[in-house]
């Protein structure tokens, strides 16, 4: 078999490209977060891990706990994504069912509306928000005639009456706005593939229909919502552009906005090179968990 | 089952008008004759080019965004459409050591925060590779590397559809394995390629993160990039009328996408065909 080499051939560009920019930039973070500083704050990478200088790490992780810096926007960061993820799944779980089950001659229909969002540009479906929610936009007078601004206000959901000016609602329902369509999606899937006869066996078989969907549809759709779930929570992890067009107040900023500010902005690049990998690690085990999740469901499957 | 069909049809049309009535109102205003985004304001076509300074035909921050923009998708999909065909190939044949660790390096700029990427680029492009920079070459390196990913995807998808019969019976008949690849695969290839020119040329114009922490100056911003830092600085609708532009084209392109898919795949069944469509606008 001396042909080997033509496979080889056809994977290496690629393969050495991922190493470079992939890896490497990877690594650039390790090294920066580190590494140290020159007088003027340049960062300086360290790249050989003898070399490595904790004190950026040491600082960040002191700035992520209780009583740090960067403690309230962690904080703020997980609520967020948290109510976020859970108004997304409220919303998707129905509206995927109905376009995989009951959406009839509308099937083909409804896809192509469900699919439209992803070719739309995401900055430009929240800039479209600002329009709707600036002063005496339209949204804002909907909201107003409806009364729910004011029913909003008595709640303490709503702060003065700038839906732009800060409020932690706006910018979780803009999240929502945003990556919902990334959530429907794979949940479509999921739910599209289960067999029809699984959820006619359990009803004949005595269940109601709230039983079947509770106990066969609900279990046979975990993988999918689980994938749809981490597809739209790591990205929002690392958001910072929604809070900036919807808020750009440091009362509704994100992780993203915290790293942002350090890398772009300010002078200590370190410091948020630090935060990067304190966050990394943090989804790691997000990842690490939804990976062992789908193991586990593959080898149930295989054993039954 | 019916489950209440008429709550989930009801939640299912609401969802779609709020998911698209924004986007609409304001490709609406981008029509406006005055000056507000907020409100309807008669017709024109004012914001496009018939205002001398301040459209996006006679702004030059907005003419260079959306140029630059167009430009980067370019490079993009012609860079990383060949490299991801090819790992493609390579790694369905590539066997035993080092092709798990070389799988898993392959899809993890899919779950990646962009954020973490993007900066991660940028400390590369200030410091080890110092003398490539910031700028268009660096934004378009950014943007292959996780387009490559998905061109993989798709290249994939489509081997997996083909099977290894056709490759053996060439290889049987006595095909050496370079006319295997160029004629016998590169041909079956060709729609998975062209929605992969589709797909990174997509992905490369929608992308922000990477653009924005690794353009140069005002020659290198992007139209995302512009839509970000005016959004908030009471823009004119000239905004709008760019945004437009860039939705336009890039629905252009799906259609144009579509029909060449459709051609280049004529002798197959219709339906496989669809859902291979399907799947691939589905999976962006």
């Amino acid at each position: 078999m001396g042909s080997r080499w033509i496979w080889r051939a056809l994977a290496i560009p690629g393969l050495v490209w991922l190493a470079l920019f992939f890896v490497v930039a990877f690594y650039a973070i390790v090294s920066v977060g580190l590494g140290n500083v020159t007088t003027l704050y340049e960062p300086v990478p360290h790249w050989n891990p003898l070399d490595w200088n904790v004190g950026y790490i040491w600082a960040a992780l002191k700035a992520v706990v209780p009583g740090g810096d960067t403690w309230d926007t962690f904080l703020r960061t997980v609520i967020y994504v948290i109510v976020a993820v859970a108004l997304s799944l409220a919303i998707a779980y129905p509206v995927a069912w109905y376009a995989a089950r009951h959406a009839g001659r509308w099937r083909g229909l409804i896809l192509v509306l469900l699919v439209l969002p992803f070719w739309i540009s995401y900055l430009m479906r929240m800039f479209a928000w600002t329009n709707l929610l600036a002063d005496g936009g339209y949204a804002t007078r909907v909201l107003h005639a409806l009364s729910i601004d004011s029913l909003f206000q008595s709640i303490g959901l709503l702060d003065g009456n700038d839906w732009l000016g800060g409020q932690h609602i706006a910018v979780i329902l803009a999240l929502v706005y945003g990556y919902v369509p990334y959530l429907i999606l794979p949940l479509f899937v999921a739910l599209d593939r289960i067999d029809q006869r699984m959820i006619e066996a359990a009803r004949d078989l005595g269940a109601s229909a709230a039983a079947a969907f509770w106990r066969v549809v609900v279990p046979l759709s975990k993988v999918g919502t689980l994938a749809g779930i981490v597809l739209i929570a790591l990205p929002m992890f690392g958001d910072y552009y929604t809070p900036d067009l919807i808020s750009g107040s440091p009362k509704t900023a994100m992780m993203g906005n915290a790293i942002n500010g350090y890398v772009q902005g300010g002078p200590d690049k370190s410091l948020g090179a630090a935060l990067t990998l304190l966050l990394s690690a943090f989804l790691l085990i997000f990842m690490i968990y939804y990976l062992r999740v789908i193991r586990a469901d593959q080898r149930e499957a295989a054993a039954s | 089952m019916k489950r209440r069909p008429s709550f989930l049809a009801i939640t299912t049309w609401v969802y779609i008008v709020w998911s698209l009535l924004p986007v609409l109102l304001a490709i609406r205003f981008a029509f406006n004759s005055g000056r507000s985004r907020t409100s309807l304001q008669g017709w024109s076509l004012r914001w496009f080019w018939e205002d001398p300074t301040l459209s996006v035909f006679h702004d030059p921050t907005l003419q260079s965004a959306l140029v630059h923009s167009l430009e980067l998708a370019a490079i993009v999909m012609l860079v990383a459409t060949p490299l991801g065909t090819a790992l493609a190939l390579g790694m369905r044949r590539w066997r035993g050591r080092g092709s798990g660790t070389a799988n898993i390096v392959l899809l993890l700029p899919l779950v990646t925060p962009e954020l973490v990427f993007a900066v991660g680029m940028f400390l590369l492009f200030t410091t080890a590779f110092g003398f490539i920079g910031l700028g268009t070459t660096a934004q378009a390196i950014g943007q292959v590397t996780f387009t490559l990913s998905w061109v993989v995807l798709i290249v994939r998808g489509r081997l997996a559809t083909i099977g290894r019969d056709v490759e053996e019976a060439a290889a049987d008949l006595g095909a050496p394995p370079l006319h295997v690849v160029s004629r016998v695969l590169l041909p079956l290839l060709v729609p998975a390629m062209a929605a992969s020119l589709l797909v990174s040329f997509a992905l490369s114009i929608d992308d922000f993160v990477v653009s924005q922490y690794l353009a140069s100056g005002a020659d290198t911003t992007t139209v995302p990039m512009r839509i970000y830092s005016q959004a908030r600085g009471g823009p004119t609708p000239a905004l709008n009328a760019l945004a437009t532009i860039m939705l336009v084209v890039s629905l252009l392109a799906l259609v144009l996408a579509y029909f060449v898919f459709k051609a280049l795949t004529r002798g197959e069944q219709k339906e496989q065909r669809d859902t291979a469509f399907r799947q691939l606008a589905m999976e962006m």
